[in-house]
C-alpha cells in the first residue's frame, strides 16, 4: 500500500478476543499510519501486541524489513517488552506518580547501549527535559504538572531511549477540548522529527487526518480499508469507511440509471452522480458540508438541467454551535453550515433549497441496507 | 506480677511481623505475577489457608512437620543442634504462620490496584520484572501494603492457638501474654489476669494506632505532591 517503499514494521496478526476475533494485518513505512475506529474494535489491542504487552494467538510482528522479528507464532518466536524497544505512549501517560519528572526520563534509559554511566544518562535526561520545555520542572511529581506537561514528560521519557517504533495510544483522550488542538499541532511536530515508524490509534477522525499520511479503518477487530489518508476521506468506497471517516449522510439506494439514484431514506430524493453507479454500489453518502444553499431563484434556474440535484429544505431543526448551524432537514439529511460565532440568526440560515454536487456524492458499496434494500 | 509475658509477646510478635512483612510480600509479588489462573488460584488457597483453618489445626501441622520424632524436627536436631518444638522459635514460627495470610492478602490487594498501565509502561522501558517490583510495584502499593502489616503485627501479637499447640505454655520461656492471660483465669487468679489483658489491650491499641498515623502522613505526603 506504500508503494516502493521498504516497510519498517509489518504486522499481521489474530487474537480470539471476548467479543470478536481481531484479524488485522498492515505494514508501514516511514511516518505515521493511523488506526482510525470506533472504542473497543481492538485497535489498542493491536498496539499492546506491537508492544508485547499482549500476546496474540497466532501472527507475526516484524521491523526494520522483516530484520527484527518481534513476534512470529510458527517460530514460536516472541520477544519480552523490555527486548522490544518501542516506545509505547499511554492514554493516561502512564507517568510513574512516586518518581519526579527527571526520575520518570531516566526510567528508560536502564539498560540502553549509549548511556551506560550516570552522568551521560543525567545529560541525556536534560538534554530531553530541554527539548520538551520542561526546564526547571525536574524535581517536581507528575501530580503536580499540567495536562500538556504530562504528555510532555511522557514522550520525552520515551524518545530519551530512541525507540524503533513509536505506538501512540489515543494521547488527546484525557485531554480537554482548547488544550487538544494546541498538543496535536505539539505532537505533529515531533512526529515529524521522528525517524523512525510511528503509529497512533484514535477514534477521532480529524486527529487521523492530521497527524498520518496513512490509515488503517478498523471495526471489530478487522482492517475495513487502508491507504493514503486523503483518498480514503475523498473516496471511503465502502458504507463502513464513509462512516468511520465522518460522513453523516448514508442512505441505501435503489439504481435508477447508469448516473441517476433514489435514495431510500431521504424520502425517496432522487439524486445525479458524476461516476457512473455500478451493480455493486449500495449506498450513497454526501458530507454535511458538502451542500450549496439556493433561493428560490437560483433554485429554478438550476431545474431541469442535467445535475441540479435541487433538496427542498422545508422545516429543519436547527442546532447553533459556536462556529456552525447543525441542520437537520425532515428528510434526515444533516447540514453542516459554517457561521460566525457573533452571528445568531436562524431565519438567515436558512435558504429554500439545498443543491449537492453530483461530483459530491460518494457511491458506496459493502454492507447492504440493514432491512430494506 | 511476672513481667515475663510482656517481653516474650513484644520479641515474639516483633520478630514475626519481620519476617511475616517480607514474605507475605513476596508471596503475593509472585503470585500476582503468575500468568496460569489455575496455579494462582492453588498457591493464593495454600497461602490464606491458616486465616481459615482454625488455630489449632494449624498448630496440629506445625506439630507434624517440627515434632521431635518428624523428619523436619530431627533434621532441625541433628544438623543444627536446635529443638524447635516447645522452644520459644516455636512460638515465632506459629505466630509468622497465622499472621502470614494477612499480610499476603493486604500485600496482593495493594498490588494488584497499582494500575496495570504503570507496570505495563515500565516493561516497555525496559525495566527488569524486578526492578519493576521495587520501583513501581511496591511504592505505589505502599499505603496498603502497611495497613496489612498493621493487620498481621496485631494477629501476631493476639495469637494463642497454634503457639499452644507447638510452642506450650512454659512460664519464662514460650508463655506470651495470650498463654498467660489463659494461665491465671485457669488457676482462678481473675485479678492478674485482668492486669495482662489491660497491657494486652494497651500494647495492641498502641500500636496500631502508631501505625495508622504512619499510615495516614504517608498518605499526606503521597498527596501533596
Amino acid at each position: 500500500m506504500m508503494g516502493e517503499e521498504r516497510f519498517l514494521l509489518e504486522t499481521e496478526i489474530g487474537k480470539r478476543l471476548k467479543d470478536f476475533q481481531l484479524e488485522v494485518s498492515f505494514a508501514a513505512g516511514k511516518g505515521c499510519l493511523g488506526l482510525l475506529g470506533p472504542s473497543g474494535c481492538g485497535k489498542s489491542m493491536t498496539l499492546k501486541s506491537i508492544a508485547g504487552i499482549i500476546t496474540p494467538d497466532e501472527g507475526r510482528i516484524a521491523l526494520n524489513g522483516g530484520k527484527r522479528v518481534l513476534f512470529d507464532s510458527r517460530k514460536r518466536i516472541s520477544l519480552p517488552p523490555q527486548k522490544r524497544r518501542v516506545g509505547y505512549l499511554f492514554q493516561n501517560y502512564a507517568l510513574f506518580p512516586n518518581m519526579t519528572v527527571r526520575e520518570n526520563i531516566l526510567s528508560g534509559l536502564g539498560a540502553i547501549s549509549g548511556y551506560e554511566s550516570a552522568s551521560q544518562k543525567k545529560r541525556r535526561a536534560e538534554e530531553m527535559m530541554e527539548r520538551f520545555r520542561l526546564e526547571g520542572l525536574g524535581e517536581r511529581y507528575p501530580g503536580q504538572l499540567s495536562g500538556g506537561q504530562q504528555q510532555r514528560v511522557a514522550l520525552a521519557r520515551i524518545l530519551a531511549y530512541e525507540p524503533e517504533i513509536l505506538l501512540l495510544d489515543e494521547p488527546f483522550s484525557a485531554m480537554d477540548t482548547y488544550l487538544r488542538e494546541e498538543l496535536r499541532l505539539e505532537l505533529a511536530k515531533v512526529l515529524k522529527g521522528y525517524s523512525g515508524v510511528s503509529l497512533l490509534v484514535t477514534h477521532d477522525r480529524d486527529e487521523a487526518y492530521q497527524l498520518c499520511s496513512h490509515l488503517v479503518l478498523m471495526e471489530e477487530g478487522r482492517g475495513l480499508a487502508s491507504g493514503k489518508t486523503k483518498d480514503l476521506f475523498q473516496n471511503p468506497e465502502t458504507w463502513e469507511a464513509a462512516r468511520l471517516t465522518g460522513c453523516k449522510n448514508i442512505s441505501p439506494i435503489r439504481r435508477l440509471g447508469p448516473f441517476r439514484v433514489q435514495a431510500l431514506d431521504w424520502g425517496g430524493l432522487e439524486l445525479e452522480t458524476s461516476r457512473p453507479v455500478g451493480e455493486e454500489i449500495c449506498a450513497i453518502g454526501i458530507r454535511a458540508h458538502d451542500f450549496c444553499p439556493l433561493s428560490e431563484g437560483e433554485a429554478e434556474a438550476w431545474k431541469g438541467r442535467p445535475g441540479a440535484n435541487c433538496i427542498p429544505v422545508g422545516d429543519p431543526s436547527i442546532s447553533e454551535m459556536p462556529a456552525e448551524w447543525h441542520i437537520t432537514l425532515e428528510n434526515g439529511i444533516w447540514w453542516k453550515k459554517e457561521k460566525g460565532v457573533y452571528s445568531h440568526d436562524k431565519a438567515k440560515a436558512l435558504p429554500p433549497w439545498l443543491r449537492v454536487d453530483p461530483s459530491a456524492i460518494l457511491l458506496l458499496k459493502g454492507k447492504t441496507a440493514t432491512g430494506r434494500s | 506480677m511476672d513481667w515475663s509475658p510482656i517481653w516474650i509477646s513484644m520479641k515474639t510478635a516483633g520478630l514475626s511481623i519481620l519476617i511475616t512483612f517480607f514474605l507475605g510480600i513476596f508471596a503475593a509479588w509472585r503470585v500476582v505475577s503468575m500468568k496460569n489462573q489455575g496455579w494462582k488460584a492453588i498457591w493464593d488457597g495454600i497461602f490464606t489457608l491458616p486465616l481459615v483453618l482454625p488455630p489449632t489445626v494449624a498448630g496440629y501441622f506445625l506439630l507434624y512437620l517440627f515434632g521431635v520424632k518428624r523428619p523436619l524436627g530431627r533434621f532441625f536436631i541433628e544438623y543444627f543442634g536446635v529443638r524447635i518444638a516447645f522452644s520459644w522459635g516455636a512460638a515465632v514460627i506459629a505466630a509468622v504462620m497465622m499472621s502470614f495470610p494477612l499480610m499476603y492478602r493486604s500485600a496482593r490487594g495493594a498490588l494488584e490496584q497499582v494500575d496495570p498501565d504503570l507496570t505495563d509502561a515500565a516493561r516497555t522501558l525496559g525495566m527488569s520484572e524486578w526492578r519493576i517490583f521495587r520501583k513501581v510495584l511496591l511504592p505505589n502499593g505502599l499505603p496498603g501494603i502497611v495497613s496489612g502489616g498493621i493487620l498481621a503485627f496485631a494477629r501476631g501479637l493476639g495469637e494463642f492457638g497454634a503457639t499452644a499447640m507447638i510452642a506450650g505454655n512454659i512460664a519464662g520461656k514460650t508463655r506470651t501474654l495470650p498463654m498467660a492471660v489463659y494461665a491465671e483465669v485457669a488457676a482462678g487468679n481473675m485479678d492478674s489476669a485482668f492486669q495482662y489483658v489491660e497491657i494486652i489491650v494497651i500494647i495492641a491499641l498502641g500500636s496500631i494506632l502508631l501505625m495508622n498515623y504512619g499510615a495516614y502522613r504517608a498518605e499526606k505526603k503521597r498527596r501533596h505532591r
